[in-house]
């Protein structure tokens, strides 16, 4: 095996296969950013190519930043991706804690259970649930978003971290219980972080959806106080004239805070499989 | 000071049920070992003594308190665990010190009682370092210092050697030896391995699945073991145990120790074949078949030279063989 990855041949072409699947895979983000800084005859005429002395403009960005109110979309989706994020592990650690370390009767019921939700698309239930955000008053509100996308993420979290949980040595717990330590502060000085790599796996695979989604906004929180980033884009988007510039560089600018937040969880991803690796 | 009484106490998960009622009395002071095989339900037993475990019935004494229904921490003890459980993110000093601040000793006492305990253990010159950044052993010994800071009346260790190495693991059991003596503490101890057992018990406590087999000093055990499986499970190598009727016996079974047998080229009661020598150099074992008794395991002092395909006579030393009848009692 190891002589096997050691082998050139093999090293160039698996190198090969995964810079492929790295260039298909960025092509239309890049395409996404280049243009963005491209007059609008330049996007049409040459999709391909980099912005020139002559071809460069940056008239998307002013278009995004004096039409519409950019910055406070910016904010919303900020405000409903982190709060939710934040809800979604903590709800979802404190599930997946109590399922791998208490015996109760329905356990693994509770949580088959509480993974189902994985298995069913949530957006199945869109009408209940604008029916049940209506009759609660939270239409046009951040916390209608933020309650669905806690919904929407709990399922995988829990799934995930009660796994890993498991794997959090027994002693451990048992030295700090029978050093007084409450079960809370065994869960968020002990447990929490000896899994915080699965708790960056989690926060990507949730965070990303939430700042991408368009449906929910669209349906529960149109109102122009509430309207996220790929709602606000979508201003841009006419029946009969698109306005390219502005939705490029808005798509531009809305992958900027999610990179930066995927940056820092990742860094705590590579600790983890590396710490684990040399131990 | 630090005696425990347990009395009935059973434990099922589920439809299993691991402690089938145990009584024990331990004294105080007494250093006492669980032994057994795995799954005999030894670390049970120390988990339902420490309150890491409910009782399923049963009665948990310690000082004469019941503390059945006390938390761990309150209980009085401390816990030395197979896996070290040392907090990753503490110091040593605040491995050893989270124990006392949560029962709120003052900072003076904490200081003088980690100084104490680090010296005892040499761990001073490890007291700013974390535990990733020291060696099984000084793990183990910053596990067992966090429990001795705690002066709590009892000491329970679960298998505290079973991840250290073979030489490591000498050391760290004479220091637990002088540590009894020193603090003439109460000490429980778990451990698979026998050898521990002989060495470290003033008592032993010999389990087997969730029952007590027998209670009693190391040479107790040795010399009047109550049943077959006491006999088998004390001693290295193993107890040869010998169909009675074979050897024209009234009872069931006849066991003799591997050390209690002598033999001879030329004469003797069972001659038999050597199928196998292991030279230890202070030791030899001799795996014989021998036509009267079947296999038998021959456990010889120093050098002896013989080799697979020897005839070789086996004579049991008189007044050392062990009888037991049909139920694996001994008969006396």
């Amino acid at each position: 095996m190891s002589k096997a990855t050691a082998s050139p041949a093999r090293s160039i072409a698996a190198h090969g296969i995964l810079i492929l699947y790295t260039v298909i895979a960025l092509f239309p983000v890049l395409i996404v950013v280049v243009n963005s800084f491209k007059s609008r005859t330049a996007i049409f005429r040459q999709p391909l190519m980099p912005p020139t002395v002559s071809t460069f403009d940056l008239v998307g960005y002013e278009t995004v930043l004096k039409q519409g109110d950019f910055l406070h979309y910016f904010q919303n989706s900020l405000i409903v991706t982190v709060v939710s994020l934040f809800l979604v592990l903590l709800f979802g650690a404190m599930a997946a804690f109590s399922l791998s370390e208490y015996r109760f009767r329905g356990n693994s019921l509770m949580g088959l259970y509480l993974a189902l939700g994985i298995m069913i698309p949530i957006r199945l239930a869109t009408v209940a649930i604008l029916q049940l955000m209506v009759a609660s008053g939270l239409v046009n509100t951040l916390t209608s978003l933020i309650l669905v996308y806690t919904a929407q993420g709990l399922p995988l979290a829990i799934f995930i971290l009660s796994e890993f949980m498991k794997g959090v040595s027994d002693d451990l717990k048992n030295a700090g219980r029978i050093d007084g330590l409450s079960e809370y502060t065994i869960f968020f000085r002990l447990v929490l972080p000896l899994v915080r790599p699965a708790m960056a796996t989690v926060a990507v695979f949730t965070m990303i959806p939430i700042w991408n989604d368009l449906w929910f906004p669209l349906i529960l929180a149109p109102s122009e106080s509430t309207k996220t980033v790929t709602l606000g884009a979508q201003l841009f988007l006419g029946q009969f004239v698109t306005n390219w510039n502005a939705i490029l560089a808005a798509l531009s600018l809305a992958i900027l805070p999610v990179l930066i937040l995927y940056i820092a969880f990742s860094r705590q991803l590579i600790r983890g499989i590396t710490s684990g690796a040399v131990k | 000071m630090g005696s425990l009484k347990i009395e009935q106490v059973k434990k099922s998960f589920g439809h299993v049920d691991v402690l089938k009622g145990i009584d024990l009395a331990v004294e105080d002071g007494e250093f006492v070992v669980f032994v057994g095989p795995s799954g005999c339900g030894k670390s049970t037993l120390l988990r339902v003594i420490a309150g890491l475990e409910d009782a399923t019935s049963g009665r948990v004494t310690i000082d004469s308190d019941d503390v059945s229904a006390t938390p761990p921490a309150k209980r009085g003890i401390a816990m030395v665990f197979q896996t070290y459980a040392l907090y990753p993110h503490l110091t040593v000093r605040d491995n050893m010190a989270l124990g006392l601040k949560q029962a709120g000793e003052q900072a003076a006492e904490i200081d003088k009682r980690i100084g104490a305990a680090s010296s005892m253990l040499g761990l001073e010159p490890y007291l700013k370092r974390r535990p990733a950044e020291l060696s099984g052993g000084q793990r183990q010994r910053v596990a067992i210092g966090r429990a001795v800071v705690r002066e709590p009346k009892l000491f329970l260790f679960d298998e505290p050697l079973s991840n250290l190495d073979a030489a490591l693991r000498v050391n760290t059991r004479l220091e637990i030896a002088q540590l009894h003596r020193r603090l003439k503490a109460t000490m429980i101890y778990v451990t698979h391995d026998q050898v521990e057992a002989m060495t470290l018990a003033d008592k032993i406590v010999v389990l087997n699945a969730g029952r007590i087999e027998q209670v009693g000093a190391p040479m107790e055990l040795y010399n009047q073991p109550a049943n077959m499986f006491v006999a088998g499970f004390i001693g290295s190598p193993k107890m040869n145990f010998i169909d009675g009727g074979r050897l024209g016996e009234s009872v069931k079974t006849v066991g003799v120790r591997p050390e209690h047998i002598s033999v001879d080229p030329v004469k003797g009661d069972w001659k038999g074949t050597v199928v196998h020598a292991e030279h230890l150099g202070a030791d030899t074992n001799l795996y014989l078949d021998c036509e009267k008794t079947g296999l038998i395991t021959v456990r010889l002092f120093g050098e002896y030279a013989a080799e697979a395909g020897m005839t070789l006579h086996a004579t049991p030393q008189p007044g050392k063989t062990y009888r037991f009848d049909g139920d694996g009692h001994a008969v006396r």
